[in-house]
């Protein structure tokens, strides 16, 4: 059985503003009856105030205290308070849920976003056309592939990361198949690496990643040639005659290629 | 009203009467019956006499073919496994709404490389006896079929599943999970060609931690667990003397109490069935297989959902289930409502209801003086009221 805090129990034991108002200024909906959890919220506004504010959910326990709790956050608060509301607001309110409830109070703020782009006729908040995975903690698909890039190899990693499928769980197949799309292209990628294929990685490396950070310092890089995992280069502008140019050469690009391209490169500076 | 207990099919309350005869073997018969002094022998011979009221229970033909185990679980996976074990053959089958402790168990066995099969349900919950029929072939090791369902109560027919298995193999080995069926059934195993059988202790007023399973004499099965010479060597382990003991005086129990079971238990599970179903307009029987266990139903509420039922339940002091207690823990709906097509507006607020002979008229009528009202209640907080209104009105 799930831990419930005091208040989640007196939200789903007596649930506040249950209903509908007739001639509501915005109405919001999200989930459906196939997930299990459904919920409707009905706001009365006037003067960018919200004057009143009544739910009907389908849901557990814990997505009707959220859905209770939230119609209390927002009544009586101007619209600008209204959008900032998140869910950890919601869960914080609501003295915590169990981990695995977490998408319960999601569910509200997703309502509510609902409202009110029914409400202005737009969406509200950040435009963003980066998908989101994990809609517990609103963890995006590029905030996960970042995450895999920085080392993470499995799910539970992932979450250690960056939370994502650390509540519900629901995301974790679409997890794994960012995963298995990144690895598995990096694992294609260093088996399938012709001599030309090297040269043409290296040189994008040094073009897009290197020379960028070099020209900030008002310095250069030229590659000469690749015997190889030598790299020869010469270094131009400041950096040819700076007294770090040997940490520049070791430290950065040197490492940066390890990094990106294989291990076993060794950078020779000309 | 103090607390009604009508989640039976989870867990039951230890008679009062087994938890006595188990007492002398905590402090005073402690001795192992692996032992050659007196108080030893003392707990060999409760043991031994132990396995003669099982063997009875079951109807088997001789107590050799009783080896105790710790649970319904590990019966299943001493038969799944050990079978395996002793066998080149690399299929085998089950069903779709079997418990997890057979279905995980065969999940496991796929990712080992056998192939499993999983036979359906229709719409009612009754078995597909035919699909089994086109199953089963040269390679099949076993097949696994509940005996009754621990979410609907169906009684599945087994012991024709058997013949039809046999019939094709007679090689293939028929386990039978008859945890749900042990004390509200009669089982009578000697007349099938069911070769394991297992049971639980608590699901018939013995305590938690004590099983048993049913091997046909002259199987060929390897252990599970591996160790000393108990238990025929095929359960390794130092016998549990006190809960064996338990579970053998719950067994004579249940034998006594089976005719009770089929005339009031199952008439007080009419009772809030039907009383449930006339006063609240939108329940819908899940339950609707030919043959049922006396104590268990399954009634879905459209458009309500279910762990909302259950907590508000509880501020009644009235324990009931969504499904089976191990699927409590996920948020998946049930496996078994799901494979019947159960559809998705009752799907989410499907609740269990199981009696025990301990349940008394006076608990069920509280129930369904309160259920109606409780259900109105939280139809009012469902989005869905137009298509709620629609029933309610009808």
């Amino acid at each position: 059985m799930w831990e419930y805090s005091e208040t989640v129990k007196e939200h789903y034991k007596n649930p506040k503003n249950v209903g509908s108002i007739e001639n509501a200024d915005a109405i919001g909906e999200a989930g459906a009856l196939a997930c299990g959890d459904a919920l409707k919220l009905y706001l009365k506004i006037e003067n960018d105030i919200v004057v009143d504010a009544k739910f009907q959910t389908f849901g557990c326990g814990s997505a009707v205290a959220s859905s209770s709790m939230l119609t209390e956050m927002i009544i009586g608060k101007p619209l600008e308070e209204v959008k900032k509301i998140t869910n950890k607001d919601i869960i914080d309110r609501l003295g915590g849920l169990p981990p695995e409830k977490t998408h319960c109070s999601v569910m509200g703020r997703e309502a509510l976003e609902d409202a009110l782009k029914n409400y202005y006729g737009y969406e509200i908040g950040e435009k963003s056309t980066d998908k989101i995975i994990c809609t517990c903690f609103s963890v995006t698909e590029n905030t996960i592939k970042e995450a895999v890039e920085h080392g993470a190899k499995t799910v539970k990693e992932v979450a250690d990361l960056t939370y994502a499928s650390s509540a519900c769980g629901r995301c974790k197949d679409a997890i794994q198949g960012i995963i298995d799309s990144i690895i598995g292209k990096k694992e294609v990628e260093q088996k399938a690496l012709t001599p030309v294929q090297f040269a043409i990685k290296v040189n994008k490396i040094l073009e897009e990643n290197i020379a960028p950070e070099l020209s900030k310092d008002k310095g250069g890089i030229e590659l000469l040639d690749i015997e190889g995992k030598n790299i020869y280069i010469k270094l131009q502008g400041t950096c040819s005659s700076c007294p770090n140019s040997t940490a520049t050469l070791k430290g950065f690009v040197e490492k940066k290629l390890k990094e990106l391209v294989d291990p076993e490169i060794s950078v020779i500076s000309v | 009203m103090d607390t009604v207990y009508l989640d039976n099919n989870a867990t039951t309350k230890v008679d009062p009467k087994v938890f006595e005869a188990m007492i002398p073997y905590f402090c005073e018969n402690y001795g192992n019956p692996s032992s050659i002094y007196e108080s030893a022998h003392v707990s060999h011979c409760a043991v031994e006499k132990s396995r003669e009221t099982i063997c009875e229970f079951y109807s088997a033909s001789s107590p050799k073919e009783i080896i105790f185990t710790s649970c319904g679980t590990e019966s299943a996976n001493l038969a799944i496994r050990g079978t395996l074990h002793n066998t080149s053959k690399k299929h085998i089958i089950t069903t779709k709404v079997e418990h997890p402790c057979v279905l995980n168990t065969y999940k496991d066995l796929e990712e080992m490389g056998y192939k499993a099969d999983y036979i359906g349900v229709d719409e009612n919950g009754e078995l597909n006896l035919d699909e089994l029929k086109s199953l089963v072939n040269q390679d099949t090791a076993l097949v696994s079929i509940m005996a009754a369902n621990n979410e609907t109560g169906a009684i599945y027919p087994y012991e024709e599943a058997a013949e039809i298995v046999k019939s094709i193999n007679p090689e293939t080995k028929v386990f039978v999970d008859a945890v749900q069926a042990a004390g509200k059934i009669k089982l009578d195993v000697k007349n099938t060609k069911v070769d394991f059988m297992g049971i639980s202790g608590h699901k018939f007023h013995a305590p938690k931690g004590i099983g048993a399973i049913y091997i046909k004499e002259g199987t060929n099965i390897a252990p599970v667990l591996t160790g000393g010479h108990q238990e025929r060597a095929l359960r390794a382990g130092t016998e549990n003397v006190p809960y064996i003991v338990g579970l053998a005086k719950a067994a004579e129990l249940a034998m006594n109490y089976l005719p009770y079971e089929s005339t009031n238990v199952k008439a007080l599970r009419d009772k809030l069935e039907n009383g449930i179903l006339s006063t609240v307009k939108n329940a819908k029987l899940n339950s609707r297989t030919k043959n049922r266990v006396p104590n268990t139903t399954n009634i879905g509420f459209e458009y309500v959902e279910g762990e909302l039922i259950l907590l508000h339940l509880d501020e009644l002091g009235i324990c009931a289930s969504s499904g089976s207690a191990c699927t409590s823990g996920s948020l998946e709906p049930s496996h078994v409502l799901r494979a019947m097509k159960t559809p998705f507006t009752s799907l989410h607020g499907s609740i269990r209801f199981s009696l025990s002979r301990f349940n008394t008229e006076d608990e069920i009528d509280y129930v369904l003086k309160n259920i109606p009202e409780l259900m109105k209640k939280l139809a009012k907080i469902s989005p869905f009221q137009k298509e709620l209104s629609q029933i309610l009105e009808i």
